[in-house]
């Protein structure tokens, strides 16, 4: 089992949802961030005053999923959060070592 | 005068629905106008120097502030005492000359004494503390804003010279501008100004605030009438069209400028038109109105610059910027555009226009002075009585949870 995590643009979010759909993932967590990469943050005029914004927002996705898919969903996410512009944010893997679906008690990939 | 007490229903009418647009210019349009252009964890506190002050500022107004600033048997330069706890104004009171009550008038008047000190919050927000705020405010609104009433409208020394100041911008724009960049100067910038300070939260909240105070400024000008008449009509005309030319200005600018027009920056440039065009609002027609909408909305936005990037003070929110600047500019302008020629009401008889501007100069010029001195002393009273500023961990955790309690928003 792994751990997909990848942090994208917040308006990438829906095409990376459609994409993973085709994949036969079960669940996805996603969460609202703020953090910057080669971006770096950008500024903000308000009333002729730049403002430097440092953390920019982006969504954070989780999906815990089973090793032969996740080829097939790196792919799919990092395809649809692809704009070519910097900023567009980046995919890691790590291995996942238990999971336990609380309802049922069932355990390893029978609980994804 | 034969005496006859002739209260008219409809000015009567109009100046009970003004009391209520002013007071609503406050509370809460200029709350929500300043309370978006904090940072989030700061909302509540500017929000509660909006509510507190506009309570302080009534109760003083009732037990001293109107006889200072109204009360006859006064030295032109400060008012009598005889109407302290409105002594002497009962349910059937009308001023001479006057068609509507008196009560009705000291509310109307007082709608005005709440918001004038609290539009000086935009200099002091992130970082004052509250008891600062109340002493501040209580000690300006007796010896700055009643004795300028008094001046200009009590029939004071500037009233006898012929100053034209329709609805505040001497009274309101002027003394609040110059007294909050004193307040601001000696209270020093926040932490990490100019570089590092945290951007508006709320835009959005901005603009409905900005909105509430244009609206409710059909009170603040037209209801200067005191009449339901063809002034206070005029008056409401001439006060939208500054506020629309003005916004156009500033969005234009920053159109030009930065290549995006903002929605702060176009609410900014509605404000500067409205408090430009206060002090004309009731001698000039629709012309002169879009040309101090023009005026104000440049002069005010070059101020704004000014202020921050020249002599570096933290005026937070721009009140000198936006409200001193652009009251002194429709101050300075009305001797002109109050003419028939630019399709004004016309000046006083025997009045020449450089005479006229000879008066408005001086109005302005002595109420900066006056305002300077006056606040100065008071801030150095309010520091020895209760300190400025809050602790430096304080300003960074936000003055909403160290001085309330409380948090604007819970998650």
């Amino acid at each position: 089992m792994k751990m997909v995590m990848a942090i994208i643009q917040p308006h990438r979010l829906d095409a990376v949802r459609e994409a993973l759909s085709g994949q036969g993932i079960a669940g996805l967590t996603v969460s609202e961030v703020r953090g910057y990469g080669r971006q770096k943050g950008h500024t903000e005029i308000y009333r002729g005053a730049e403002y430097a914004i440092h953390y920019l927002p982006k969504v954070k996705l989780e999906l815990a999923v089973d090793d032969e898919l996740v080829e097939g969903v790196v792919t799919a996410i990092s395809g649809a959060a692809k704009t070519g512009k910097i900023g567009d944010g980046k995919v890691f893997v790590y291995d996942l070592l238990s999971a336990r679906r609380i309802r049922t008690g069932e355990e390893g990939s029978e609980a994804l | 005068m034969t005496g006859a007490i002739m209260i008219d229903s409809g000015d009567t009418a109009w100046i009970l629905t003004s009391s209520a647009l002013v007071l609503f210019m406050t509370l809460p349009g200029l709350a929500l106008f300043y309370g978006g252009l904090v940072q989030a964890r700061n909302i509540l506190s500017v929000l509660m120097h909006c509510m507190a002050i506009a309570c302080l500022a009534s109760v003083l107004w009732v037990i001293v502030g109107y006889s200072i600033a109204f009360a006859p048997g006064g030295t032109g330069w400060f008012g009598g005492f005889g109407n302290s706890f409105l002594i002497g104004i009962g349910r059937d009171t009308v001023g001479e000359g006057s068609t509507i009550p008196t009560s009705l008038f000291v509310m109307f008047q007082m709608t005005f004494a709440v918001i004038t000190p609290a539009l000086i919050v935009g200099a002091y927000v992130e970082r004052i503390k509250f008891a600062a705020v109340l002493i501040i405010s209580a000690l300006w609104l007796l010896f700055v804003y009643a004795p300028v009433t008094h001046w200009v409208w009590g029939g004071g020394w500037l009233a006898e010279m012929g100053v034209l100041d329709f609805a505040g911008g001497i009274v309101v724009h002027v003394t609040a501008g110059v007294s909050a960049l004193v307040i601001a100067w000696q209270l020093g910038p926040r932490a990490g100004f100019p570089s590092s300070v945290n951007p508006p939260h709320a835009p959005w909240m901005v603009m409905v605030g900005a909105a509430m105070l244009w609206v409710g400024w059909f009170g603040f000008n037209g209801g200067s009438a005191l009449a339901a008449d063809g002034s206070a009509a005029m008056a409401v005309l001439v006060t939208h069209l500054s506020a629309a030319m003005a916004s156009l200005v500033w969005l234009v600018i920053e159109w030009l400028r930065f290549g995006k027009p903002s929605l702060v920056g176009l609410v900014t440039g509605t404000i500067a038109g409205l408090a430009t065009i206060t002090p004309a609002s009731g001698f000039v027609g629709p012309a002169g109105g879009i040309i101090l909408g023009l005026a104000g909305g440049l002069l005010c936005y070059g101020a704004v610059d000014l202020v921050k990037k020249v002599m570096k003070i933290d005026d937070s929110l721009d009140v000198l910027a936006v409200h001193g600047v652009g009251g002194a500019t429709g101050t300075l302008l009305v001797g002109f555009l109050a003419t028939t020629a630019f399709g004004g009401a016309g000046l006083a008889e025997g009045m020449s226009v450089g005479g006229q501007f000879f008066v408005q100069l001086t109005g302005v010029v002595v109420t900066i002075v006056w305002s300077a001195i006056a606040t100065l002393i008071i801030v150095y009273v309010t520091k020895a009585l209760v300190g400025l500023r809050t602790a430096a961990d304080d300003e960074i955790e936000g003055l909403d949870f160290t001085a309330h309690g409380e948090r604007g928003y819970n998650h």
